[in-house]
Formats: C-alpha cells, sequence, structure tokens
C-alpha cells in the first residue's frame, strides 16, 4: 500500500509537469491549429536561461520570476515574428518551421551551455515530506507549484474580459473579430503564456532529469499523450490527461514485470496510439465536423 | 445632416472573384433601409465590406468619417454591431460570455449591466439560458442571441444579415417584430439584407435592389414594393 501510494503521488508530480506541456501544446493549437513540436526545446531553453541566472547568483525565486515573464515575451516576439508572417499558410510549412525552431533551440543551448549534463537546483529540497517515504519534498513542491498555476490559469480563462476573449478567438476568429477583439494579439499571448507555461514545467523537472539540451524530448512525448488522452480541443481534458498519463507511467513501471525503466516511453507512445484508433477526439474533446 | 452610413463606389470581392461593382447607397439616422436580392446577388459581401472582414474599393462614410481602410475590431468600435450569416455565435460558450462579447469593447460596467436587463426584456428566453451553452440552444434562441450579443454593443448601426434565414415562421414574425420596435422605440438605425422581401419591405423606411453586384433599383419601402417588376420577380403575386 505505501508503495502503491508512493508511485501513484510521484506520477502526479511528474504528471503535473506532463499536464503543462500538454496545457502548452493545446494553447497553441486552438490559437492556430497547429502541434508545436518546438515547445519542449522552448521550456529547456528556458530552463537554461534561469540556470544561467542562478549561476550569476540570483536567488531562486527571483530568477524563477524573470525566467516566466522572458519566456512570456520571447513567446509573443515568436509568434509576432514567425509565425504572423506564414498564418494561413499550409500544414507542412508550419511543420518545417517548428522543426527549425526545435533545432536552433536545441542547437543554440548546446552551443551557449554545451551538452554536459548539469545539475539544477530545486527550492524545495531533498529527501522525504514527513519522513515516511511517501512523497519526496521535491515531488510535493512540484505538485504544489503546478496546481497553483493551473487554478491561476483556470479563474483566469473563466472570470476575466481577456481570458473569455481568448478563448472566443480560438473559437471563432471571425465572430471574435466582429466583436471588436483583436483576434493577432490574443494569438500572441496565447504564444506568450504557453512559452511561460513551458518555462515553469522546465524548471519544475529539470532537478530530477538534469539540465540537457535534450532534457525535454520525452517529457513534451508524455505531454502530447495527456493531451491526446484529453483531447487536443479541450484545455481541461489535456490537463486531466497529463495527470493520468504521469500515473499510469509510474505504476506500469513498478507493477508490469519487465517494464521498468527502459520501456516507460513506450507507454507514452502506446497511450497515443490506442487513443487515436479507439477515440480519435481524446476523451474530453469535441468532434470537429467542418462545413464543406 | 449627412447619411449615417454612406458608400459610394463599393467595390468587393473575394481574391479575383469580384463580386460587387459599383454600388452607391445610403443609411439614414434612426431608419431602417433594406437591400433586397437573390441568392449570390452580392448582399453578404456588401455587409461584409461595410464591417470590415473583406478590405473594399471605394468610400465607406459611418457618420462622415471614413471607415473603409478600418479593420473590421476598429469599426466595431465605432459602434457597427452585426449579426452576421451564420449568426456568429460562439457555440462553445455560454449564453451569458456570448453576451459579455457583444459588450467587449464598452468599458462602462454599470451600463453593461443595465443592458443585459435590456436584452432580456426584448427576449425573456435568453435570461433562462443564461448558464447553457449557445450550441444547445434551438435556431430561433440562437438568431435571439444573435441580436442580443449586437445589441449589447449599444450600437449606432446595426446590420442584420438574413435574420429570417432557416427559422420558424412564427420566430420571424416574432423577430421582425422585435426589429420594428427597436428602430421606432429606440430609435436604431438598421441595414437588413434579406431575401424575404415582402418582410423587409413592411419593416423597413428605405429598399435598395441589388443583381449580380449592382444596384439595379432605389427608393422608399413603398415606391420599392409597389414597382411591377418587383412584385412580379420578388413578391410572387
Amino acid at each position: 500500500m505505501g508503495l502503491f501510494l508512493h508511485q501513484v503521488l510521484a506520477g502526479i508530480a511528474t504528471g503535473g509537469i506532463y499536464a503543462c506541456m500538454g496545457l502548452a501544446v493545446v494553447m497553441i493549437y486552438q490559437a492556430i491549429d497547429h502541434l508545436n513540436f518546438a515547445q519542449g526545446e522552448m521550456a529547456m531553453f528556458s530552463t537554461f536561461v534561469a540556470w544561467q541566472l542562478i549561476q550569476w547568483g540570483t536567488p531562486y525565486w527571483i530568477a524563477f520570476l524573470a525566467t516566466v515573464a522572458i519566456s512570456f515575451a520571447a513567446g509573443v516576439a515568436i509568434d509576432r515574428i514567425v509565425f504572423k508572417p506564414i498564418h494561413g499558410a499550409p500544414v507542412l510549412s508550419h511543420v518545417v518551421v517548428f522543426i527549425a525552431m526545435l533545432s536552433i533551440f536545441n542547437s543554440g543551448a548546446g552551443y551557449i551551455w554545451d551538452y554536459q549534463i548539469k545539475t539544477f537546483p530545486s527550492p524545495f529540497g531533498s529527501g522525504d515530506l514527513f519522513g515516511q517515504n511517501l512523497v519526496s519534498r521535491h515531488d510535493a513542491g512540484m505538485i504544489a507549484v503546478t496546481l497553483m498555476m493551473l487554478m491561476a490559469l483556470y479563474f483566469f480563462f473563466r472570470h476575466t474580459r481577456i481570458g473569455l476573449a481568448m478563448r472566443a478567438a480560438a473559437a471563432s476568429p471571425d465572430s471574435a473579430r466582429l466583436a471588436g477583439i483583436r483576434v493577432g494579439w490574443m494569438v500572441a499571448l496565447g504564444w506568450g503564456m504557453a512559452a511561460a507555461i513551458g518555462a515553469v514545467a522546465g524548471m519544475m523537472i529539470a532537478p530530477v532529469v538534469f539540465l540537457e539540451p535534450n532534457m525535454m524530448v520525452s517529457i513534451l512525448l508524455y505531454g502530447f499523450a495527456g493531451a491526446v488522452l484529453g483531447g487536443l480541443t479541450s484545455p481541461g481534458g489535456a490537463v486531466l490527461g497529463g495527470f493520468a498519463v504521469g500515473v499510469i507511467e509510474n505504476l506500469a513501471a513498478t507493477y508490469i514485470p519487465g517494464a521498468g525503466r527502459e520501456l516507460k516511453l513506450t507507454i507514452a507512445l502506446f497511450i497515443i496510439v490506442a487513443v487515436l484508433i479507439f477515440k480519435p477526439g481524446g476523451l474530453f474533446g469535441r468532434h470537429v465536423v467542418s462545413r464543406v | 445632416m449627412p447619411a449615417l452610413l454612406e458608400a459610394r463606389g463599393l467595390h468587393a470581392g473575394y481574391g479575383q472573384t469580384k463580386v460587387l461593382h459599383g454600388l452607391d447607397f445610403q443609411v439614414e439616422q434612426g431608419r431602417t433601409t433594406t437591400l433586397l436580392g437573390a441568392n449570390g446577388a452580392g448582399k453578404t459581401t456588401t455587409l461584409r465590406a461595410i464591417c470590415g472582414l473583406i478590405r473594399p474599393l471605394g468610400e465607406v462614410r459611418l457618420g462622415g468619417e471614413r471607415i473603409d481602410r478600418l479593420a473590421a475590431e476598429d469599426i466595431v468600435r465605432r459602434g457597427v454591431g452585426h449579426v452576421p450569416d451564420g449568426r456568429g455565435t460562439f457555440l462553445e460558450l455560454t449564453v451569458e460570455e456570448n453576451l459579455r462579447l457583444g459588450a467587449y469593447t464598452r468599458r462602462d460596467k454599470q451600463g453593461v449591466a443595465r443592458d443585459f436587463e435590456h436584452v432580456f426584456g426584448y427576449f425573456p428566453r435568453l435570461k433562462e439560458r443564461l448558464r447553457q451553452q449557445a450550441g444547445t440552444l434551438s435556431g430561433g434562441e440562437q438568431q435571439m442571441l444573435a441580436v442580443g450579443r449586437a445589441m449589447m454593443l449599444r450600437p449606432r448601426l446595426m446590420l442584420l444579415d438574413e435574420p429570417s434565414f432557416g427559422l420558424a415562421p412564427m420566430v420571424v414574425e416574432e423577430m421582425f417584430g422585435i426589429f420594428g420596435t427597436l428602430n421606432r422605440r429606440e430609435r436604431m438605425s438598421m441595414l437588413i439584407v434579406e431575401q424575404n422581401a415582402a418582410l423587409a419591405l413592411a419593416l423597413a423606411d428605405h429598399a435598395y435592389l441589388i443583381e449580380t453586384g449592382s444596384l439595379v433599383m432605389a427608393g422608399s419601402a413603398n415606391e420599392v414594393g409597389g414597382d411591377e417588376n418587383i412584385r412580379r420577380s420578388y413578391l410572387g403575386y
């Protein structure tokens, strides 16, 4: 029982990170109808920025907030400079640009900070919370941070004027313009927020997976799995999907003989393929019917 | 006094396809004007050109100010409410959120709160459905929501694109009754595009007839409705 509970809590902790990455992907997908393959690399780059700030002697939480702000601004800039001009371009053009960004951020980080694995500090300390081998201090902190962020986002989208405008712009851009909403800026805001969410996820997971240019590759894959499981059209579904994938992954690695560490990533891919075959819209997604 | 809306030499289209070939028309303050025409004549395109969803050539003035170079978002801010083709409802959002979006550009919170009640006065059904997803409403209720949303802007000019389309006759009658009340009681200026000529002519002060992108007749609703050709082609008697 203790082992089970421990694995579930650890799964929720990493699941929160997948949920954040899934949510970031879904936000951009809602805004521009394309999957951002570079979301993980953007988060990784943000994490390196945080690491650099901390190396320069900035206190952790100040570096944390500064990184979130920098990432937000960078996300807005990426939309304005790169994606606004190719708005309406075919899917393949977008795919190529996403792959280009992925490789630019990846090799850029490698060039600036090299490929050697670095440790990243945890603000919550190491060791167990309550000292019962139930949940580590970092896992508990990670759960708290992601839950607080997700609740703040929920409040923002449900109860603020701009949040409502962003939802309207994603649902129906032309109608949103007729309501006076500046749809282009709502998309840019979405990019900024997605980048900021990714930055938080990167900084939270870096103490666990260590910092290096490829650290987010598998994390993003889990994020995709969570988003597909919950439904790419449903931000709430993507978040729940992310948590579910985190817990499933941990339990499978613990209880399925032979699954172990090596096959963990296969589980994410298995979930993606299975969901796409049996419930292509995801658990909470809506069926998109386009009028011809 | 200049007309509230004035279009001169209005050309518009989609890419290579030209739909409008130089329209001249106007909507007077406090009056109801209708633009009649068959399917594909260019009625919806005319409204899209006025509200900035497509960029026209020629001149469009609202209260004397040129608006033909402005973006849709800025034309709304000058008080042009639009009930578009297909109603433009945000189906995933609730009725309340849809109405709130109608007042998105307004900053007077108390006025907006009052206008919720104002809209419910005309459409009590919307109040009952406030927390419901707009996509679950019936066709008639969705049209009420679309008109209610445009009213939340407190528009100087309301553009209505085929408000009778796809609705049961009873509902159509109710809707047009409300348009009449809005025009008489609140002096709301309206430009109504309709295929149902009898309905529109009964409501409107002025009428224009558009055929394949050009205006072929203009005048008071009575004159246009009394015309022999109109009667035969559009009113069917």
